[in-house]
């Protein structure tokens, strides 16, 4: 038990922050904004996305404390929509799709490989742009007075009927959305071409494995949704009919369309989180994940079904009988590989030396929360209920369990996880697990009370309700404040940890994967000299042995 | 004998250059193969999502002609076929002027190259001008959707004598004739985004002459030129699944 906890740390000690890294071997403004260094991109990533999760975060406490009182009072009811709208389309497209791969993943992947960047570097920094034009956009369109038309621009209502800002919003989608198909299609090639001697398809890290699979989904699904808004954009400017009844389009093939990217979009938000999470159970249960292979393939399997359940969007909308049991059966398909993963970290967690750091309090976090989301998903997918709880709060509890309960643990846990790699420094691990814990408590007490609502019946999307819905919301809204104090936390401490954090280290967790073999926070090019791979992902006994031998040298 | 000493002489050049570093090798490949061959996979990739993105217009066009389907046959019937033909016959001379190109680059023939490159430009530009023609008949026709849409020519196809296909074509019932319009919008949806392809194609085109023009691609950098070849190609295969499928599927036999 002793020789495998990680209390006292050998390295830590004496760690010294090395003398040149990637933070400060070029100086000035220029230097990030024209670089071309996969590290540095994605510290700018982390930027951009942490000022856009906060506006949108801003919007769900508006949406809150609108629904704290069952009359609309605090702001109208076209109002409240913009709100929502806004939520909706900056936590998508701005916060989740990016969210891990492009910060932790763009950080990662060309490490966890072995090489020295990704492939494209160019092509990686125009992302961000592109990222940053399609933010700017949205923020255009909430400045010049907001988009209400849901974050689905759901057709005829966004061709016909509203004069806001939807192709603002549409264009910032379309422009968005390139930046995530350069992102995806980086990755790709990078972890085709660009592995290290000896590192084959099956000693990668489950975290590369899994941005494969997301990638896949983001370089296929990505350009539907391109054409679906290049539609809506040709309908609104020079109404052509093609969703459009009175001149014989239909509407429900605009949700096709959008769905056939949506759907998959939520694979592209929380595969990437499931690799943080294989990551972090390992290693502070010092063993290896459980089924490897089997945690690797059910990451393609998700992705591959992922493409093939988008209908159940649609299930009150006109979709024939037929199709409705093929989509209801195959989204319940989804939910094997799923649980093949929650299983198989549980049986990583199974006898292994556990220690309780602050990532494994968000990686419990995000497997007890995503199976509950994850299991109201097969609820909906069953067609007899869906029709019952379709639009309601019942939904919108769902997709928070998986993108909020589950995508954001698993990027709090990796930002934790990987921010001594990252900085090079350590946050207050105490102030760290009080966060950790007050995000959960939050989230429950936010989103618990939605599924009874909807169950209920309250619809969603209305900023007015009957009265006998109110206590419930009032916890909810509660909820939300304890979460936006968890959420502020971690913003606070590790800016502070900028600066006065503890040195870390190489390897403060003693984790097997290569970025923790070099220094942190690492050079320009990651590697003095290419990593020849001769052992297994996850190998602890391996790093055990090696730990030693360096002791008897140096001593 | 003449030709036998150049060949040996061109691949002693070869050899010389296998052991020099190309300026354009960037730092973080291991070897200029590994450049080379992620370049050209990070395009074909690049390609799967157009054909993602052309793929949403497809979909459209099938799952509406299967709707309206006496519509989008009589609508069909419109086109210009001739002009189609044309255009398919511009586009392949294009594309193999553009194969023709990559060779010229990778045998290190600047001159041919400049030469290829100028002529695929001419074709590209060929094609874009006789579809100028195509879509100012359309609006002759008053097929261009919008206010100025008629359908008068589907629903009487009696009254117009001048055109042959139409007037021995079955009038349709008023609000079948009026999906003609679904037609004629995914239509000029569908080209026009193609249109937009070859805009943007030789645009690269011209920038690449420029290039080769300046002797970047002689040397043995050759996958831009590579890299454009396959988007050229690209470019002109959406075309070949375009044509049949708007112009030629249950055409009525020519008079």
């Amino acid at each position: 038990m002793s020789a495998h906890t990680i209390v006292s740390l050998p390295d830590q000690s004496t760690a010294k922050l090395p003398k040149v890294n990637y933070l400060n071997n070029e100086h000035g403004l220029l230097s990030w904004l024209l670089t071309g260094d996969h590290k540095r991109i994605a510290m700018l990533y982390l930027v951009s996305i942490t000022f856009f999760f906060f506006i949108g975060g801003a919007f769900a406490g508006l949406i809150r404390l609108e629904l704290l009182t069952p009359q609309s009072d605090l702001v109208a009811a076209d109002t409240y929509n913009k709100f929502f709208t806004m939520h909706g389309i900056i936590m998508v497209f701005l916060f989740l799709v990016p969210s891990v791969p492009a910060t932790i993943g763009n950080f990662l992947i060309p490490i966890m490989v072995g090489a020295k960047d990704l492939a494209f570097p160019k092509i990686n920094l125009l992302s961000w742009y592109l990222y940053v034009i399609g933010g700017t956009l949205t923020l255009a369109a909430l400045v010049l007075g907001g988009v209400d038309t849901g974050w689905t621009f759901t057709t005829p209502l966004s061709t016909h009927y509203l004069n806001t800002h939807v192709l603002t919003a549409a264009t910032a989608i379309f422009v968005a959305g390139f930046s995530s198909i350069f992102t995806g299609l980086n990755f790709i090639v990078t972890i085709h071409r660009m592995r290290a001697p000896g590192m084959t398809w099956f000693r990668m890290p489950l975290f590369v494995w899994s941005h494969y699979a997301a990638s896949l989904l983001m370089v296929l699904g990505t350009p539907v949704l391109a054409i679906a808004i290049v539609l809506v954009a040709l309908e609104r400017i020079f109404g052509i009919g093609v969703f459009d009844p009175a001149k014989g389009g239909d509407p429900l093939l605009f949700q096709h369309l959008f769905w056939f990217y949506s759907h998959p979009a939520v694979y592209i938000m929380i595969l990437p989180g499931m690799g943080v999470i294989s990551e972090v159970i390992s290693t502070f249960s010092r063993k290896r994940v459980f089924g490897y292979t089997a945690v690797a393939f059910s990451s393609v399997a998700i992705a591959l079904f992922g493409f093939f359940v988008w209908a159940h969007h649609m299930f009150i909308m006109g979709v024939s009988n037929y199709s409705a049991l093929v989509f209801s059966l195959l989204t319940m398909l989804v939910a094997v590989p799923s649980a093949i993963k929650i299983f198989n970290w549980a049986f990583t967690l199974q006898k292994g030396s556990i220690t309780f750091e602050t990532p494994m309090l968000y990686a419990f976090g995000f497997m007890g929360l995503f199976t509950i989301g994850g299991l109201t998903g097969v609820f909906l997918g069953s067609l007899g209920m869906d029709i019952h709880l379709t639009e309601t709060y019942f939904i919108v509890a769902h997709f928070h369990f998986v993108m909020v309960g589950g995508m954001l643990m698993a990027f709090l846990a990796g930002v934790h996880f990987w921010w001594p790699k990252m900085t090079g420094r350590m946050y207050p691990e105490s102030l760290s697990k009080l966060a950790a814990v007050t995000t959960f408590i939050g989230f429950n007490l936010t989103f618990l009370p939605q599924f009874i609502l909807g169950y209920m019946g309250m619809p969603r999307r209305y900023a007015a309700y009957p009265p006998e819905y109110q206590v419930l919301n009032v916890l909810s809204t509660a909820g939300a404040t304890v979460l936006g104090v968890g959420y502020m936390l971690p913003l606070l401490y590790l800016a502070w940890s900028l600066k006065y954090g503890a040195i870390a280290g190489n390897n403060p967790w003693q984790a097997t994967g290569l970025e923790w073999q070099i220094q942190s926070p690492p050079l320009t090019e990651n590697f003095t000299e290419i990593p020849i791979v001769d052992y297994e992902a996850y190998d602890y006994e391996r790093l055990e042995k090696m730990t030693k031998n360096e002791v008897t040298t140096v001593g | 004998m003449d030709n036998a000493i150049v060949s040996t002489q061109e691949s002693a050049v070869h050899e010389a250059h296998e052991h020099v570093s190309l300026p354009q090798h960037r730092h973080h490949f291991e070897t200029e193969e590994q450049q080379r061959e992620a370049g050209s996979f990070g395009m074909w990739l690049f390609l799967l999502t157009e054909i993602m993105f052309f793929g949403g217009l497809f979909f459209s066009y099938l799952l509406y002609r299967n709707w309206y389907y006496p519509a989008f046959a009589a609508a069909s019937n419109q086109l210009n076929v001739p002009m189609g033909a044309a255009n398919t016959a511009i586009l392949i001379t294009s594309g193999f002027f553009m194969a023709l190109g990559v060779w010229a680059a990778e045998m290190r023939k600047r001159q041919m190259l400049v030469w290829m490159l100028v002529l695929t430009t001419v074709f590209g530009c060929a094609f874009i001008g006789v579809k100028y023609f195509e879509y100012k008949e359309k609006y002759e026709l008053h097929h261009i959707p919008g206010a100025n849409f008629s359908v008068a020519m589907f629903v009487n196809p009696q009254n117009y004598p001048q055109y042959p296909d139409t007037y021995s074509e079955k009038p349709l019932a008023p609000d079948m004739a009026q999906k003609t319009q679904v037609f004629f919008f995914l239509y000029f949806a569908m080209t026009g985004m193609h249109a937009l392809h070859m805009i943007i194609g030789i645009g690269l085109l011209f920038w690449l002459t420029w290039r080769a023009w300046r002797g970047d691609f002689s040397s043995g950098y050759v996958a831009p030129i590579e890299n454009f070849g396959l988007y050229w190609h690209f470019v002109d295969i959406v075309w070949l699944f375009l044509f049949p499928l708007l112009y030629l599927i249950n055409r009525h036999p020519l008079h």
